[in-house]
């Protein structure tokens, strides 16, 4: 059975130009980039030319990245670091209401250290609005987060202007961009960045490499304390191969980007329209796609569900950006629909019995039986949540996919919705 | 390992007796208040020539994951053809067993609902013909009544929905 992956917001395969990358710095270049010999030396200078890549790709520059396990990682040190080394200035964090999960507990934990947490709202495309994040700042606030590309409805957030704003204020501004980096532009002086987070298995590199864009001057505290290295704020020997790959991986990103970002658009936003046009009741959760129909705008309901499922929301309560299609408000590669009267799990586990890979943001597929807090953030009921499907493209997404997913999902929602108690 | 047993899959990818029954006997409804799943099952009640109670035939529809479709498809098959006294002694334990390979512990609750929706029916049955009707059904029905509530609320204006966009 042919196997089509739609879950590249998950983790993607490792390019094989970045595999071969890569293959000399495991048996071959091996050294310790501690170390003074020869072998040492060959590791150190792989390592240092990786953090160049990495960094032109942020316009940051070379001594402002540092290499992590993970992304995770990555934005644990961003939280905590900062939140340790500026206490004395003050204990006030503010972040979304849609952070990834590695956010919300960093941030969950340092409220049991005494920090105070505020956590902001989201209109119902997942936007954070940018005099919200103004009216939270306080006296004791000493860091923002907020990321830049949300993993689930893909909604590009104004972090320019959270930026701005945060340096009008003096407060320490990172931003998550995990899902983003490689795939839209980020330029962290342009964007007032002071941390960002990075992850090359989100890229087509491999796991295990990360970055950390941490501006100069800024006061951080390490997290894992040791050899010193990463400028002392991430002991560790470094994964140098797995480095050299994430190199290679954003070097590719950064030379393909234009061209693959245009590329995945429309593949996106013909799946997006043949979707909402198959399946009735059908809505897309997230910013609208560019140059959609302005029948099939369907964001998030307001209050009344039926309604607001058919129709959407109307046009003119929309942003005028939106309202014209917003190309900028949502990652290329991201489709979350919400398919009424059927399961979210059910559907991803129908899909992948017939070779589509996806996921879904239903209580029954989280061991935590809770419904997806970024759904729920952007006004979905637990019911609109649970027959959730997220369709994340990527590099081997070809057209024909796009194509067969069009045929077989219909028949698929069709299929549980005749099982489904809501269909007389 | 994969997450789910073959056995699992196979009901899940073809479920037995998906449908309803115009005029059953019983008709039960369960609902699962932690995850929002949500069925109805139908039975098809006759006696034999000694008199017992026979399910003849038995229908479900749920909304809900993979395992709650599943088990319901397993439990319909497990009911069919059986005598009603048998039916009533089967347990969310008996489904589980039968699925082969142990469930992931956040999915156990899922295997709850199927053996609820069929009590339902059960007791819709003894209320229907003016049946005796045994006490352990009796506090199950009542526990499911509430959980119902809950989801019903929850569910507030969906079938008229439903029914709107997919006629």
């Amino acid at each position: 059975m042919k196997k089509i992956y739609l879950d590249y917001a998950a983790t993607t395969p490792i390019d094989p130009r970045v595999t071969k990358a890569m293959l000399p710095y495991f048996s071959e270049k091996f050294g310790n980039t501690m170390s003074l010999h020869s072998f040492g030396q060959e590791a150190k200078q792989a390592l240092e030319e990786s953090r160049e890549v990495v960094a032109n790709l942020m316009k940051a520059k070379l001594n402002e990245i540092i290499f992590t396990s993970s992304a995770t990682e990555s934005n644990n040190l961003a939280l905590k670091g900062i939140a340790f080394a500026n206490e004395n200035k003050g204990r006030h964090i503010v972040i979304s209401s849609i952070e990834h999960p590695c956010i919300i507990e960093s941030a969950k934990w340092l409220e049991k250290q005494g920090f105070e947490i505020t956590r902001l709202k989201v209109d119902k495309y997942g936007l954070v609005e940018p005099d919200d994040v103004r009216k939270a700042i306080r006296k004791e606030t000493i860091l923002v987060s907020i990321m830049h590309a949300n993993n689930e409805i893909g909604t590009i957030e104004p972090i320019e202007e959270i930026g701005k704003i945060c340096k009008e204020k003096g407060v320490y501004f990172h931003t998550d961009a995990a899902q983003s980096f490689g795939k839209i532009l980020i330029d962290v002086n342009k964007m007032n960045i002071d941390l960002l987070t990075t992850s090359s298995h989100k890229m087509y590199g491999p796991k295990g490499a990360a970055a950390l864009f941490i501006r100069e001057g800024t006061k951080i505290e390490p997290l894992i304390h040791g050899g010193g290295h990463e400028s002392g704020l991430r002991s560790s020997t470094v994964n140098v191969a797995a480095i050299v790959g994430f190199a290679e991986a954003a070097r590719i990103c950064q030379r393909e980007m234009k061209i693959e970002s245009e590329r995945l658009t429309k593949l996106r936003n013909k799946l997006i329209k043949g979707v909402l046009q198959k399946i009735k009741g059908s809505h897309l959760n997230g910013p609208p796609a560019s140059a959609m129909p302005k029948a099939l705008w369907a964001g998030p309901p307001a209050s009344a569900m039926p309604k607001a499922l058919r129709a959407g929301p109307p046009a003119s309560a929309m942003p005028k950006a939106l309202r014209a299609g917003h190309p900028k408000k949502r990652l290329p590669n991201n489709i979350n629909f919400s398919f009424p009267g059927i399961e979210g799990e059910s559907l991803v586990m129908q899909l992948d019995l017939l070779g589509i890979a996806a996921s879904t943001g239903s209580a029954c597929s989280s061991e935590k039986l809770e419904p997806s807090h970024v759904l729920l953030a952007i006004g979905l009921k637990p019911e609109q949540a649970h027959g959730s499907l997220r369709l994340s493209l990527g590099r081997w997404t070809k057209e024909k996919d796009v194509d067969y997913v069009l045929e077989v999902l219909p028949k698929v929602v069709k299929r549980l919705r005749e099982i489904s108690p809501f269909k007389r | 390992m994969p997450i789910y047993s073959k056995e699992i899959i196979k009901h899940f990818k073809n479920p037995k007796n998906v449908g309803k029954i115009k005029k059953p006997s019983g008709r039960g409804e369960a609902g699962n208040i932690l995850c929002g799943d949500i069925m109805t099952l139908y039975l098809k009640i006759e006696k034999n020539e000694k008199g017992e109670k026979i399910i003849k035939d038995v229908k479900f529809e749920t909304l809900g994951c993979v395992v709650a479709i599943a088990n319901t498809s397993l439990l319909t098959t497990m009911v069919k053809g059986k005598k009603l006294e048998d039916a009533l002694k089967i347990k969310k334990e008996d489904l589980i067993k039968r699925l082969g390979q142990p469930l992931p512990p956040f999915k156990i609750h899922c295997s709850l609902l199927a053996v609820d929706a069929l009590k339902e029916a059960i007791y819709d049955y003894y209320l229907k013909n003016k049946l005796e009707i045994p006490e352990d059904l009796e506090k199950g029905h009542q526990r499911i009544t509430k959980t119902k509530e809950e989801l019903e609320k929850r569910y507030k204006g969906f079938q008229a929905f439903e029914k709107e966009i997919l006629k």
